[in-house]
């Protein structure tokens, strides 16, 4: 389903593009990956699925399955066990594919740098399209994460895929 | 075919799975839908934070240590400072004690209620889990209004606390804490007496007295199947002794009884909020901590929500500490998994998984290396 067979007229393939845009920003799937953080990323990103925050209500569904999912929701420093994992659920993950790293771990390191099994931020290891700072950031700040990446996707000139 | 019966199945679960919000890699052995097996591997998130404190500062490694485990981060942070504390011969002033005591029970209550809503998860009892998190909020509302955070709330220095217990948090505390007691009855309505819920803990992941006692069970689990093991009763820290807690048993021992038993500590924890906040000694909160602790070695334990924390901390008389070692509850736990999930149906296991409130981010306290030839990451 995602790729527009070549041959197709031009305002075809744009109408296309728009549409595959428009069930991408307005149903993202994620997967959640807990690197090596302490949890407390976790839970934030839990409770944004409970009746307080419910992001469900923007379509954005937490899910199991890495070949299902939009977006990889990435917590906790990489530690040199899971850094291997992290990149085969990133592979798993069929294209276009996008990453957020939770929480300051997540984004440089944080406050388990230097420690000896830690291999820093997530995009050591794979690239990262949002950052969303805190330790632990709070759920409105993931939701503005993701509403902020949702965005941007919107804003992109829709690509043709050759 | 011969030799086919002999074959085993096996069906390895982790280390990303749904089930589990954090990494671990599960084998069951099966026959049928019968598990007759189960091992498990550890250490995905393995950071070696016990080394790490020690190129830290006694009050930077108290930050590094807060962050094992970002449900119970208190009680962390708080053996550490107390043991600290205890080798510096400088105890922090009642008021401090206090309200770290006030803030461990508050932790205590958002623990077990995250508990109750991801084990009704696992149940397949949604509604309970998105009921218990949205009264969980205010839980969260009152650590905030705290200390400004909703889940790693650094209230702790060494000798003493940064915040203060104020008109608005004895307010919002009160006003908090009637509405939860209030939403505890009814969950405690629910898990006595909804039948499709009891279908699906009575009689599961049963641990005996003696079972619990022989697998070293701690906290929750092991008082719900009879082991009056507490050690905020059996060695009191802080203000336990002014303003004790009762010890919550459980006499079966199943999913269901570790449901009652957390919910009724949630019972006992309400009420000593209540008490401390009514009757909280004055004074200072923070008292003259020197940067270097004397030489020697020191013994914490405190009781976390899922059980007995152990920290060791050796001091050598200067700013790091020279060893810390810490032993948290979880790891004492998994071996009654592994043996109560045999004979049980496969699906079954994620119940008696999540029965141990387990929790994987203070497990991971060593890794071993073994590498294979040949291959360069080790495993
Ligand atoms: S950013 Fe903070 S809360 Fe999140 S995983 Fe790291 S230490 Fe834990």
């Amino acid at each position: 389903m995602s790729n527009i067979p070549a041959g197709l007229p031009k305002p075809w393939t744009n109408m296309l593009n728009g549409l595959k845009t428009w069930a991408r920003v307005n149903s993202p799937w994620a997967i959640h990956f807990n690197s090596g953080s302490c949890n407390g990323c976790d839970i934030e990103i839990l409770a944004t699925l409970t009746p307080r925050f419910d992001v469900e209500r923007f379509g954005i569904k937490l899910q199991g399955s890495p070949r299902h999912a939009d977006v990889l929701i990435c917590t906790g420093p990489v530690t040199t066990q899971a850094r291997d994992r992290l990149k085969r659920v990133y592979d798993q993950m069929p294209e276009p594919k996008f990453v957020i790293a939770v929480g300051s771990c997540a984004t440089s390191g944080g406050v388990f740098q230097g420690c000896y099994n830690v291999a820093g931020g997530i995009d050591q290891v794979i690239p990262v399209n949002a950052y969303i700072p805190g330790c632990p950031p709070r759920p409105e700040a993931i939701i503005d994460g993701v509403v902020k990446l949702l965005g941007s996707l919107q804003e992109k000139k829709p690509e043709v895929k050759k | 075919m011969p030799g086919l019966q002999k074959e085993k199945f096996i069906v390895p679960i982790g280390p990303q799975h749904p089930a589990l919000k954090e990494p671990a890699h599960f084998e069951f052995t099966v026959d049928g839908e019968t598990v007759t097996s189960a091992s498990v591997r550890f250490g995905y998130v393995h950071r070696g934070i016990e080394k790490g404190t020690e190129n830290r500062n006694w009050a930077q490694a108290m930050y590094l240590l807060e962050r094992i485990c970002g449900i119970c981060s208190h009680v962390h942070s708080t053996t550490f400072a107390l043991g600290v504390e205890k080798l510096a011969k400088v105890p922090a002033p009642p008021r401090a004690q206090a309200i770290r005591q006030i803030l461990l029970e508050l932790e205590r209550i958002h623990s077990h209620m995250l508990w109750v809503g991801v084990a009704a998860h696992e149940a397949g009892f949604e509604t309970l889990f998105m009921y218990s998190w949205r009264d969980r909020e205010t839980v969260m509302d009152i650590l905030e209004t705290f200390s400004g955070n909703r889940v790693n709330y650094s209230a702790n220095v060494l000798g003493g606390v940064k915040y203060d217990l104020g008109p608005a948090q004895t307010d919002s505390i009160k006003r908090g804490l009637d509405y939860l007691e209030e939403r505890l009855h009814y969950y405690m309505k629910i898990v006595n007496s909804d039948e499709s819920f009891l279908r699906r803990t009575r009689g599961v992941g049963m641990m005996t007295t003696a079972q619990a006692e022989e697998l070293g069970a701690i906290g929750p689990t092991a008082r719900a199947s009879n082991v009056a093991r507490d050690l905020r009763v059996d060695s009191p820290y802080l203000l336990y002794e002014q303003f004790p807690v009762t010890i919550v048993l459980g006499s079966t021992g199943d999913l269901q009884t570790r449901f009652v038993v957390r919910i009724q500590e949630l019972f006992e924890s309400i009420r000593v909020i209540r008490e401390l906040v009514n009757h909280i000694p004055g004074g200072d909160l923070t008292v003259r901590f020197p940067r270097r602790i004397p030489e020697g070695e020191v013994v914490m334990r405190t009781e976390a929500p899922r059980g007995g924390l152990f920290y060791f901390i050796k001091s050598g008389g200067g700013e790091n500490p020279v060893r810390v070692k810490v032993r948290t509850p979880s790891l004492r736990n998994f071996m009654s998994v592994l043996v109560g999930s045999v004979g049980h149906q496969l699906a079954d296991v994620p119940m008696i998984l999540s029965g141990i409130d387990p929790c994987f981010s203070c497990n991971d306290r060593m890794i071993v290396v073994r590498r294979e030839p040949g291959k360069e990451t080790a495993s």
